[in-house]
Order: structure tokens, then C-alpha cells, then sequence
């Protein structure tokens, strides 16, 4: 509508070519999101409601996604403790090596997740070298749920690093000084004035690294032992179903995930964009 | 509360920010730190407000308000009220959370009740003239209000001393002039000691009680405005506190030459750099047997009291500004392009080297 007003009163849109980006944008999407999407739900449709409800509600199958989400929210949890300190440090501190820190944040992006798995998987074994001091102390992580956590935690780390870093960035260090100057502890500035301000940022990226752990394979399956109904994760029980070629059953437990995943998002950026106003004057 | 510093000095890394300081702050004053930028006059600020700790040196240095010894004290003990060039306003929170912030950390203790915080909160926006917008969020008020919300809120915890890092720099001439003003009343009515910040040698004058130059680190002078202006102690002082102009030549005979300008002076042969005021230059139509300097008018700016007139000339480095009265302007009908000759009512002279009132001012 506004579109098309401002195209009457002429060319005043300064920047030019929206309908052309926004039509390649809305094709890429088409292709790369949408279509995978709709194919999934293609195979859905040669199964009836209760056959897709018995699939996603078979025993196994809803052991898995106790695992997969139990885990998935431990390690979203850790890794929002944890990734909002690394993002602290690497915005508030100068020390020798910190490009070196910074560049290694995107490392989990980058390495092949089964290359992650392998290499935790044998770390943390019985005869790894992080196993071989764990063990002893009864505490062990490869083959349980520990394992899967720890595994979804390395492959998710970078998104809360990378949401929560540029809004630190953002946030002068005078506020923390004026907080200090009015008589406020440590604990009480860090509570009532930066993280009021780092709370959008941290929940959008928990939110990330949880939805992402919910997918996760590969970095996974080499540590999980997957142990019918005690160390599957959901993602096991897909690629299980694929090599039964049972596409539709495949599809139906993929649908769950997807479900899930997607409730999840939307949630987190409503909720962001309620919070984001306010900051900016109910105007943003 | 008075301020007394001793020995301060601070470096970051090889830098010496700040050499070995001494300054005293008397009870009730408005003291400006006046100097341009890399002078040291934020770290010495910071420094007091405990933001900043100063360097360890041989000899020991002190920080005291009053009789209070706060070398040591974080700044959270400190209680002093500082307000910020860019505001530092909590921007998640209301005009009276933020102003009611510094009460509600208070330990239970000494902490007043709800009651009295949201009366003195409000007897604070009363103050700054923002009890209308104390519901509204940091973004939706102007750069003014803003300032002026930061300092409600560093006067709310009744700070000792108030400390202000440039806290107009970032406003419009306008509103900063309106703020200014505001904040001299301010300071009549409550009395309190405060510190602030500036770059601007006007804002510094206009403000101040007394007020402190400050260049690469050290303080070149203490004054009040008025014997700051008329008898600076060095040449840096005397070229910070306002526009000057630069004659600069050699002395031969009694005389300055320089190009095909010339002035008659009684000092020593060498070389000389003479220094003027913009109202000490006068302009004419002729030059007279002892002064021969033809400039040409390149700019004109008739706003205000007086006229504005840039000149220039081949023996000049940098162009010259005079101000002229307007019935002045109007006798020459000065316009762009035109030859006249510029005659100094006075000049003075600072001695190179040397950091002692080597001053001369003469009367031409």
C-alpha cells in the first residue's frame, strides 16, 4: 500500500530496485526454505492421522524427544552462562590473543559437525584422555546424556557469543560508571543495568542455540552411545526411519522438530520486538 | 566540600596523560577545567571522581574532600554526582526510575522510605522542569532534557561534589546556552562544589568561579575569568583564551618588517612574533609613517555587537581577524576585495622558553 503510493507520487524511494531484490529474495527463499519444506509435508500426505500420530507417538520415538529437548535445554542454558561471559570478555577486556578468542567463537560453524562428534567422542571415551580423568570420579559423558549436551553446546556456542557481542559493543561503558557512581554494587549494575539491556540479546540467542541443537546430528551420534529409549536424540530416529526407507514416518517425526522449532522462533521474536520498542520510546 | 589534590599524575601506556598535579577546590565553587583536547583535563576529572586511579609515584599522592581522605575510596563511596557528555541515562528506564536509581541502591538501611523517594524524585524533576515527561523513556526526550534528567539523577543521591565531563558538548548552541545559565542558577541555589569539563574557552569563562587552563598534562594557570583574560601567565594561555592574530618578522632597528609590511617597535634586533587581540587591531584607509600593514578584507560577518572582518595578505601565514564597530564598518564601506591598512592599538609578546610572565603588552 505504501509501496504503491510512493510509486505514484514518482520515483521518490531513494534507494532503488526493491521490487527486484525483494522478487529474488522471495524466489531464494522459495527454493532453498519453502520447497524442502513442502516436500516434507508431500510425504506426510500418504499418511492418515492416526498413522501420524502413532509414528510420533511411539514409545521410542517420544524417549527421544525427552533426550533431545532435555539435553538441548542444558546445554542452551550452559551456553547462555557461559557464552555471555565469553562475549563480556572479548567486548570489555583487551588481552594478548583475543583475536585469536574471537575468530575461534565461529570455529563450531565452521568445523563439520561429525568431525566435532568424532573428536569429543574420543576425548571423553572410556581411554580419551578427558574419559580417562572423568571415569574414576564415576563421572562419565561419552554414551549419555551428558555427552549429547556437551556436544550440542560446542556446535551452539557461537550463536549466543555472536547475538550478545554486538549488543555489548553497544552499551557504553560510562552506563556501568554512572550506575557505580550512584552507589551501585557490582552485582546490582550488572542486575538492574546491563542486563536489562543484554535480555533480548541472550534469550534470541539461547533460543538459537537451543532450536539448533534440536536438529543436530552429527556432531551427536558419535558420542550419544544411542541407547534405544536412554540416548537417542530425535535426530537419530529421522535418519533411523530413512534407512528403513520409510520416507512418510521419516517426514512425520521431522514435522515435530520442525513444529517445535518454528513455535519457538516466532515466540522469541514477538517477544523481542515487544522489549526492542520500549528501548527506543515505543517509537522503534 | 572542598577538593584537594595532591601529586596527581597518570599515564596510559607511554603516554603521560597527566604530569604530577596540585589543586586546590574551595567549598561552594564552580571550577572549570578548561583545555583542548589531550590536555588531561577528563583524566584529572575521572581521577576525582574516583573513575580513574591516579599513578603510584614516589612521592605519595592525595585525594581529599574536605577532611575525608579518598585516595582510596571506590568511587561508589565516594558520593559524588557525575554527569556525562553522552547522558550514560539507563535507556530501559523511566525519567523517574532513572532519577530515583542512585535511592533505591542504597543499602536497606540507609535507604529512605518509597514515600520520600518518589517525593524527593519529584522535587528533583521539579527542579530540571521534567516532572511532565517522568514517565517517558530516555529516547523520547531531546539531548537537553536528557542532560538535564543526568543531572537530576547525579544530584539525587546529594553528592558531595558534582563533576560534569563536558556535559554540553554534545547539545546545539541554543539549548547549551539555556543550560549554562540553568546550571549557574543551579549551583547559586544549592551550593555545592562542582567540577566540570570544557573545550569551549566561552563556557569556561562564562560559568566559571575560578577557572583551571590545562595543556599536554599540566596546568598551565588558575584564575578567575577576568584576570585569566587580561593577564594570562603564558603564551599558550593567551592564545587559548581567544582569537588571536600573528605578526610575525624581524627587528631591525626598532623596526619589524615582514614582506612589505612594517611597524615600528622598540625592541631588540632578531627575530619576533607579535601577538593581538582582534579588538586591538583598527582599520584605515592609510598607513601612518610608523606602521605600514596592507591587508585586504576577505571575509565579512556583520552578526552581533561588532563586524567581523577576516583579512589576509602575501605577509601573512594565517589570515587576520578584526573586530570593527559598525559605525566604523560604515565610514570604510568595507566590502570584500577591498585594500586597507591595519593598525594595532596594542600587542604583546611572550618570551619562547621560558614558563614565567615574560609579558609585554604595549600600547602602539
Amino acid at each position: 500500500m505504501n509501496q504503491r503510493a510512493l510509486r505514484l507520487t514518482g520515483n521518490t524511494r531513494v534507494l532503488p530496485g526493491f521490487g527486484l531484490s525483494m522478487g529474488i529474495s522471495v524466489l531464494f527463499i522459495s527454493l532453498v526454505l519453502l520447497l524442502p519444506i513442502t516436500g516434507l509435508f508431500g510425504q506426510l500426505a500418504g499418511l492418515s492421522l492416526a498413522q501420524y500420530w502413532a509414528i510420533i507417538t511411539e514409545g521410542r520415538v517420544v524417549a527421544s524427544y525427552m533426550v533431545t529437548i532435555g539435553a538441548a535445554a542444558v546445554a542452551a542454558l550452559i551456553n547462555a552462562v557461559f557464552g555471555l561471559l565469553l562475549a563480556w570478555v572479548l567486548v570489555r577486556y583487551e588481552f594478548p590473543g583475543k583475536r585469536l578468542l574471537d575468530a575461534l567463537m565461529d570455529l563450531p560453524f565452521a568445523l563439520p559437525t561429525a568431525v566435532a562428534g568424532i573428536t569429543l567422542a574420543t576425548l571423553y571415551a572410556g581411554n580419551g584422555w578427558m574419559g580417562k580423568l572423568l571415569e574414576p570420579l564415576g563421572f562419565q559423558v561419552a554414551y549419555t546424556w551428558v555427552g549429547i549436551a556437551l556436544a550440542m553446546a560446542f556446535t551452539s556456542i557461537p550463536f549466543v557469543v555472536r547475538t550478545v557481542q554486538p549488543v555489548l559493543e553497544d552499551l557504553p561503558a560510562e552506563v556501568d560508571e554512572a550506575a557505580m557512581s550512584l552507589g551501585a554494587t557490582d552485582a546490582i549494575a550488572f542486575r538492574r543495568v546491563i542486563m536489562p539491556h543484554l535480555w533480548p540479546a541472550l534469550v534470541t540467542g539461547t533460543g538459537l542455540a537451543f532450536v539448533r541443537s534440536l536438529g543436530e546430528f552429527g556432531a551427536i551420534i558419535f558420542i550419544a552411545g544411542n541407547m534405544p529409549y536412554e540416548t537417542e536424540i530425535t535426530a537419530l530416529m529421522i535418519f533411523v526411519k530413512l534407512q528403513e526407507y520409510d520416507y512418510a514416518g521419516a517426514s512425520a517425526i521431522a514435522s515435530v522438530v520442525l513444529f517445535v522449532s518454528l513455535a519457538l522462533l516466532l515466540a522469541i521474536n514477538i517477544w523481542q520486538g515487544r522489549f526492542v520498542r520500549r528501548l527506543h520510546g515505543g517509537k522503534g | 566540600m572542598s577538593i584537594r589534590l595532591e601529586n596527581i599524575a597518570k599515564h596510559f601506556g607511554n603516554t603521560q596523560a597527566l604530569e604530577p598535579v596540585n589543586l586546590d577546590i574551595y567549598e561552594g565553587e564552580l571550577v572549570g577545567l578548561l583545555g583542548p583536547s589531550g590536555s588531561g583535563k577528563t583524566t584529572l576529572l575521572r581521577i576525582i571522581a574516583g573513575l580513574e586511579s591516579a599513578d603510584r609515584t614516589a612521592q605519595p599522592s592525595r585525594i581529599m574532600f574536605g577532611e575525608r581522605d579518598v585516595t582510596q575510596v571506590h568511587v561508589r563511596d565516594r558520593r559524588i554526582g557525575f554527569v556525562f557528555q553522552h547522558y550514560a541515562l539507563f535507556r530501559h528506564m523511566s525519567v523517574y526510575d532513572n532519577v530515583a536509581f542512585g535511592l533505591t541502591v542504597m543499602p536497606k538501611k540507609e535507604r529512605p522510605s518509597n514515600g520520600e523517594i518518589r517525593a524527593r524524585v519529584f522535587r528533583l524533576l521539579e527542579m530540571v522542569q521534567l516532572e511532565h515527561l517522568a514517565k517517558r523513556y530516555p529516547a523520547q526526550l531531546s539531548g537537553g532534557q536528557q542532560q538535564r534528567v543526568s543531572l537530576a539523577r547525579a544530584l539525587a543521591v546529594k553528592p558531595d561534589v558534582l563533576l560534569l565531563d563536558e556535559p554540553f558538548g554534545a547539545l546545539d548552541a541554543k539549548v547549551r546556552q539555556d543550560l549554562r545559565r540553568w546550571l549557574r542558577r543551579l549551583h547559586s541555589e544549592l551550593n555545592f562544589t562542582s567540577v566540570f569539563v570544557t573545550h569551549d574557552q566561552e563556557e569556561a569563562l562564562e560559568l566559571s568561579d575560578r577557572v583551571v587552563v590545562m595543556s599536554n598534562g599540566r596546568i598551565e594557570q588558575i584564575d578567575a575569568p577576568d584576570t585569566l583574560y587580561h593577564s594570562p601567565k603564558n603564551r599558550f594561555v593567551f592564545e587559548f583564551l581567544g582569537d588571536v592574530n600573528h605578526l610575525e618578522g624581524s627587528v631591525n632597528n626598532g623596526v619589524l618588517t615582514c614582506g612589505n609590511a612594517y611597524l615600528h617597535v622598540d625592541l631588540p634586533d632578531g627575530p619576533e612574533e607579535l601577538l593581538l587581540r582582534p579588538h586591538e587591531v583598527r582599520l584605515a584607509e592609510q598607513a601612518s609613517d610608523t606602521c605600514h600593514l596592507p591587508v585586504v578584507v576577505t571575509a565579512i560577518s556583520p552578526v552581533g555587537a561588532e563586524v567581523r572582518v577576516e583579512l589576509e595578505a602575501d605577509w601573512l601565514a594565517k589570515p587576520w581577524l578584526a573586530t570593527v564597530r559598525h559605525a566604523d564598518f560604515e565610514r570604510l564601506a568595507m566590502k570584500r576585495g577591498q585594500h586597507l591598512f591595519a593598525h594595532p592599538r596594542q600587542w604583546h609578546r611572550f618570551e619562547e622558553n621560558t614558563q614565567s610572565a615574560a609579558r609585554q603588552t604595549r600600547t602602539a
